[in-house]
């Protein structure tokens, strides 16, 4: 008889509630926790977007508008401002794997385990004519989403989006059959640690707050880009 | 002790199935067993639905292409922004050559932006239509491959006839199973009963014939002492006896004391039916990809609804295979339904509507305050599988709490776990001396100083 009873016990401890705890006080917090739920804010949502105007640390606006002209123009006028390392690259590939090998395939032929189990159909391969991506326009095709494909602005930060850009382009040389580019010394490399992690490779996967110090070497870079590309 | 929001009271659940007990004494296996299986015939009337006749179309499959690459080409090149049956990004396709002229078609598909700077008044409409997204031009298409997607899309509509009555078949028969095993418990259950009774007249009746055929029957006869007299008087024996309980008693209570705040196996129902098994396990999508917050930040992150657009935009609904006995495609199409009101998609227009409402998940996994842990530092720089904490998700339909997440736990994968000192040149110093004080080849999290009170508690 305990046994039974034991057992309907068991049966109906229930798993769709947390467990009491032993003085609450200390493992709730008082400071709001993130994605909580607090009646201060509107829809009791902790998560917010950034107020108009402003910018999480570590961001930058893109200079180029959400529009087919802003897509032709990144796609003439942009460059990647993280010099082609192996860092980098490697990098790249960490991240091309984790959100774009999906669709994309992991060879960049558009043959991704999605749309091999025929989810998402339709990813072109990357050494497509009629698209002809740049370096340009695949971040621009990262930050803003292009016909189906979606932003991947909010996963991924700036230095990030550029390494897998990087790999895309090398991808896509790969399809067809392009000369492997060659790796770029970083500037001042022989002056050591520093420098390095100046140009941000190693700081990349780190988070955006320290990432801000090579970002800001950066805006001067693809300030200049467009300028330059219009002189020419 | 204070009393938290969701307290469970433990005496209460315990009276409650003492009287469940008590209600239903003999039959109390027969009935759990038959509140457990379900009805599998629900989904099946209504998958039935989806049995409409083939789509109507009276366009012959042009005797000049070949469907089946053309299938192959329409989902590499066109299905990115074409649907057959429904609006995408652009027009739904299917039958297209009973609108457009193939010539047209082809002109367009070649390069559509030609078509429309040169003023085509069908081009222009339809580019002003689908709010000018420009469709990309397709030169390597030559006109046999063209020819090809057109014979496929104007191909009507086929319908999986096997398919579906194999799925009624095999439905039927499911059906069939459920009720018999709950009929067969029932019958025993019916049948346990009457022997019993029966065993009960059966002995009456004999005592009333040994009654009135005058056989005396052995009576017991009364004992001088009963048992718990003698017990009493036996103090030894009641001093282990007391012992034994206190002992049984604080090993219980022990139990019970630990298991405080552990939410170990906390499986909530969230407000969206997300399946972590079909799309970190069936579909392999990486964890981080969803969770993208896990590399550079304490928290793992709860995806906003955008990262489930990405994908969702272009799957409004789950394929045939993805339901199963348990879970019927309409529901997943129901739950995807709730993402798409959430976000405020209009599927109709392909447009967001504006109207959001935020989708309150219920956290599974909450560290206690005073203890600190950060994601990106077990991610990313130890290297640590998501799975090692939280199980194997890719297995869970509905997600769990795994590891108990008590301090016992994290101390002992800090004694296990090497730290991965490979190509760490900053620290490499530190890490030769470190490996020398403690004469180790490789350091543990423990070596490293990952039990110290204040690597988590400050």
């Amino acid at each position: 008889m305990l046994f039974i009873v034991g057992l309907s016990v068991v049966s109906c401890v229930e798993n769709s509630k947390p467990n009491y705890q032993y003085m609450p006080n200390m493992h709730e917090t008082v400071s709001y926790e993130p994605y909580g739920a607090y009646d201060v804010f509107v829809d009791e949502q902790e998560a917010k977007l950034p107020v108009e105007g402003t910018v999480s640390r570590g961001w930058r606006p893109f200079p180029y508008e959400h529009s087919p002209e802003g897509f032709a123009a990144a796609k003439t006028e942009l460059t990647n401002p993280l010099p082609y390392t192996e860092e980098t690259l490697a990098a790249g590939k960490a991240l091309y794997t984790i959100y774009c090998a999906l669709c994309h395939g992991d060879s960049g032929d558009g043959k991704g385990i999605l749309v091999e189990r025929e989810k998402i159909l339709g990813i072109p391969s990357y050494d497509d004519v009629g698209r002809a991506i740049t370096e340009g326009s695949v971040y621009y095709v990262q930050y803003y989403g292009l016909n189906a494909m979606g932003s991947y602005a909010s996963q991924t930060s700036i230095e990030e989006r550029w390494a897998i850009t990087h790999y895309v382009m090398t991808l896509k040389d790969e399809l067809e059959g392009s000369p492997a580019r060659e790796f770029e010394i970083p500037e001042g490399a022989e002056a050591g640690v520093e420098a390095e992690g100046e140009n941000g490779e190693d700081e990349n996967l780190m988070p955006p707050v320290n990432a801000e110090q090579p970002m800001e070497v950066k805006e001067d870079d693809t300030d200049e880009g467009p300028v330059e590309e219009i002189e020419e | 002790m204070k009393k938290v929001k969701y307290r469970p009271s433990a005496t209460r659940l315990l009276i409650l199935s003492f009287s469940f007990f008590l209600s239903f004494s003999t039959l109390v296996l027969a009935q759990d067993d038959s509140e457990l299986s379900e009805d599998p015939e629900q989904g099946i009337s209504e998958r039935q639905g989806d049995v409409a006749g083939p789509m109507e179309s009276n366009v012959e499959a042009e005797a000049s292409g070949d469907a089946a690459v053309g299938k192959e080409l329409f989902n590499t090149l066109c299905a990115a922004c074409h649907k057959l049956d429904a609006n995408s990004i652009g027009p739904p396709l299917r039958g297209i050559g009973e609108i457009r002229e193939t010539d047209w078609l082809h002109a367009w598909i070649r390069n559509s932006q030609a078509l429309i700077a040169a003023g085509d008044e069908q081009a222009v409409a339809i580019y002003n239509e689908y709010n000018q997204v420009a469709m990309p031009p397709f030169p390597q298409l030559s006109d046999a491959d063209i020819d090809n997607i057109l014979a496929y899309v104007n191909a009507p509509k086929a319908v999986p006839q096997a398919q579906q009555v194999g799925g009624q078949a095999a439905g039927a028969s499911d059906g069939g199973g459920g009720i018999s095993t709950d009929i067969l418990l029932g019958i025993l259950a019916f049948i346990l009963l009457m022997l019993l009774v029966i065993l009960y007249l059966v002995n009456k009746t004999l005592r009333r014939f040994a009654a009135a055929s005058g056989v005396e029957l052995p009576v017991r006869e009364k004992r001088g002492k009963p048992v718990w007299k003698s017990f009493v008087e036996n103090q030894f024996l009641v001093i282990v006896t007391a012992v034994v309980l206190v002992l049984v008693g604080s090993y219980f209570a022990y139990g019970w004391m630990m298991q405080v705040g552990v939410d170990q196996g906390y499986q909530p129902i969230q407000p969206i039916h997300f399946s972590h098994k079909i799309h970190a396990g069936d579909n392999q999508i990486e964890c981080k990809f969803c969770h993208s917050s896990a590399r550079v930040s304490k928290t793992s992150g709860i995806p906003s609804l955008n990262v489930c657009m990405n994908c969702h935009k272009t799957i409004s609904e789950v394929a045939e295979s993805t339901a199963t006995e348990e879970y019927s495609k309409e529901f997943y199409d129901g739950e995807i339904a709730k993402l798409y009101e959430a976000v405020g998609w209009d599927v109709t227009q392909q447009a967001y509507t504006g109207e959001t409402e935020p989708v309150k998940w219920i956290r599974i996994h909450n560290l206690p305050d005073f203890a600190y842990f950060h994601h990106a530092q077990h991610v990313e720089v130890g290297g640590i599988a998501c799975q090692t904490c939280h199980g194997p998700v890719e297995e869970m339909e509905i997600m769990y709490q795994n590891a108990p997440l008590t301090m016992g736990w994290c101390i002992n994968c800090h004694r296990e776990t090497n730290v991965r000192t490979a190509g760490n040149e900053y620290y490499e110093k530190v890490h030769e001396e470190l490996s020398k004080k403690y004469g180790v080849e490789e350091l543990t999290v423990a070596q490293m100083g990952g039990l110290e009170c204040a690597k988590c508690h400050y």
